[in-house]
């Protein structure tokens, strides 16, 4: 892998699994295979966004870079350590890796004030001082488009917008590396998503942060990311450039999901795919995506799983046929 | 088309009862829909949309009210039908696919026996001819094992498949009309996709016309033919759907199509800085005097403030309610 130097954040052989009771009565214990050996790398200054359908285990994988939830195997290294390790330093963590909620109304407190809900993660982190607080409270205000004396406020005084500014300060305050972004617009009027999308990107060269963006909307993730990497019952699919992921997709769920996307002219060609997601408790043999996919041959129902493999200088395709289908 | 339209609105105001104050949350707003036509309704959340079509099936409740104007079905004013007549109608002439498919549903009752209530009540089926006409109805709406299917309750079936439980229901009776509030806005984007097919091709086959609502302007421009604009009560713009995307009349249109991150703009033209609509949506108690749109629009003048503008028709077709449209 090139550049390692500008790497942040490397997650290897990520896996989550939640065990379902069973076993009681004699039947099999069940396991949901969340998230099953994800491989990521975020550089520095970068966007990656993460994309998929509910269920995915993108959310899940975003957790456990968060350390909220604990691998069943694997590594995520920030900086050379392993912060989903159990016994590492949440606060120090915190520094680094921060989150941007979905839902602005239900992921602020009502019962804080702006200034309260950004001075407790400072003040927790050891900045007491009483003008230093005041002082970096005042800037991230400035920095995400409020102004100082709105920090007297709660949040119901606020807009759907303005509220997911104040969860970006929130996220902001302590000034991380890294910050995931849970679809930060998809709870927001249309006509405000614009706004916040447009702040994003401006705070993400002002303060120089790196993104991890999950989003269903691809439109969003086409305009913000970097890189993409497309996740499928728990696995990556697909991932490359934005360019590359968007104008010359391989995988056949890539294809799909794209052309599942309403075009307004309705120009877009694409082949749609059918069904639905299978039951994870019991995820289809060989390429996890047989069943549902366009393109499937008899060998792609056989195990094991496709690996992951590069069809160009960082884009990779887990799909048997990657190759046939350029 | 007016002559023979199946639905004419006509002046429709809704109003919001606060204790004594009625608050006009639809004014004045007129629109047509002819036989197997498929018009789409395009706006924000508030500005609306929702209640139009409640009103349209009777299912308008405190605190809204109806306000005034007219609603012609078929050339018979429906706006003030007693409860019995319009039950008559609706389910049975009109019927309606609701957002959520799991409040919508009982809970309580086999799918099938919630589909062939349907014939029972507007049909005079016997049960068992309706339970047997429930299977038909469920394969109709493309879903697997109907025979097995008709067994479930909606607990037992995924997002998708309620959503064509709700479709068979709405299109059982052979509607003239079909009111689709939202239909896949709980639906990943690939089921989403199947789902607006079979309302496409179903309606198609039946000559059913349909009144899509959503708040995603690309999936309505796709679906519809013709696109009406709602913001804060209004109906601001009628166009034929693609070129509300190409040459936008009313600010708040142009504005909206700017400010929506494309999928394949970045791939085809780079990346540049989404235009932003500033300030929010008002609420329906704090609709702005005058133009509604003025406090948040870029070619306001006075005459914006002053006085509320008429529809204006367009020399290509349709209509626009602005001082200074495009």
């Amino acid at each position: 892998m090139p550049e390692t130097d500008a790497m942040i954040l490397k997650v290897e052989d990520l896996a989550v699994h939640f065990p379902l009771g069973g076993g009681l009565l004699g039947g099999k214990r069940r396991t949901v295979h969340a998230v099953d050996g994800v491989d990521l790398h975020l550089k520095k200054g970068e966007c990656l966004g993460l994309v998929g359908e509910s269920g995915c285990g993108k959310s899940t994988l975003a957790l456990s870079i968060l350390g909220l939830q604990a691998p069943t195997r694997g590594r995520v290294l920030l900086d050379g350590v392993d912060i989903a390790a159990p016994g590492v330093d949440r606060k120090a963590r915190a520094r680094i890796v921060q989150m941007v909620f979905q839902d602005p109304y239900s992921s602020l407190n009502p019962r804080q004030t702006v200034r309260r809900t950004l001075e407790d993660p400072l003040r927790l982190h050891g900045i007491t001082d009483k003008a230093e607080v005041d002082g970096r409270i005042e800037e991230m205000l400035r920095h995400v488009g409020l102004r100082p004396e709105q920090a007297a406020r709660y949040p119901h005084e606020f807009s759907g917008g303005q509220r997911q500014r104040i969860g970006i300060a929130r996220a902001l305050i302590l000034k991380p590396k890294i910050v995931v972004l849970d679809e930060p617009v998809s709870a927001l009027d249309v006509s405000i998503r614009a706004q916040i999308i447009n702040l994003l990107l401006e705070l993400k060269e002002t303060m120089e942060l790196s993104y991890i963006m999950i989003s269903h909307d691809l439109g969003v993730v086409e305009h913000m990311s970097d890189r993409v990497a497309v996740m499928y019952l728990g696995r990556i699919v697909e991932t490359g450039g934005w360019h590359a992921i968007f104008t010359a997709p391989r995988h056949p769920y890539t294809r799909a999901l794209i052309a599942a996307i309403p075009d307004p002219f309705g120009e877009r060609p694409g082949v749609k795919i059918s069904g639905e997601l299978p039951n994870p408790l019991e995820p289809p043999s060989g390429c996890r995506f047989h069943p549902r996919c366009p393109e499937v041959r008899d060998i792609c129902r056989k195990p094991p799983t496709p690996p992951l493999g590069e069809i160009a200088r960082e884009h990779e395709v887990r799909c048997l046929r990657a190759a046939e289908l350029a | 088309m007016s002559g023979e339209a199946l639905l004419k609105v006509d002046n429709l105001r809704l109003d919001l009862v606060v204790g004594s104050r009625r608050f006009g949350a639809v004014k004045d707003v007129s629109f047509s829909i002819g036989r197997g036509e498929t018009f789409g309704l395009v706006g924000e959340s508030g500005c609306g949309k929702s209640i139009t079509a409640l009103a349209l099936i009777g299912l308008l409740r405190a605190p809204l009210a109806f306000g005034g104007g007219r609603i012609l079905f078929k050339g018979r004013e429906i706006q003030n039908l007693p409860g019995s007549e319009m039950r008559k109608l609706r389910g049975n002439a009109i019927s309606m696919i609701f957002q959520e498919p799991m409040t919508a549903l009982n809970p309580l009752s086999p799918v099938g026996r919630q589909i062939a209530e349907m014939f029972v009540l507007h049909k005079g089926a016997t049960w068992h001819e309706a339970e047997r006409k429930a299977v038909e109805a469920l394969a109709n709406v493309r879903v697997p094992a109907p025979d097995r299917r008709v067994k479930d309750y909606p607990h037992q079936l995924s997002g998708g498949m309620r959503q064509r439980v709700m479709i068979a229901i709405a299109l059982a009776c052979r509607p003239d009309l079909l009111l689709a509030d939202e239909p896949t806005t709980a639906l990943d984007v690939t089921v989403q996709a199947e789902i607006l097919e079979l309302i496409r091709d179903l309606s198609a086959a039946q000559g059913t016309a349909v009144l899509m609502i959503s708040h995603d302007l690309g999936l309505i421009a796709n679906m519809c033919a013709r696109v009406g604009v709602m913001y804060a009560g209004r109906l601001v713009e009628e166009r034929a759907a693609q070129e509300v995307f190409r040459a936008p009349s009313h600010p708040y249109t142009g504005g909206l199509v700017a400010s929506l991150p494309l999928l394949g703009a970045r791939a085809s033209h780079g990346r540049s800085r989404l235009k932003e609509i500033s300030g929010v949506v008002p609420a329906v108690t704090a609709f702005p005097e005058g133009c509604r749109f003025n406090p948040r629009c870029q070619a306001r003048t006075e005459i914006c403030i002053a006085e509320d503008p008429e529809e204006t028709a367009l020399p290509r077709g349709g209509r626009v309610r602005c001082h200074h449209h495009a």
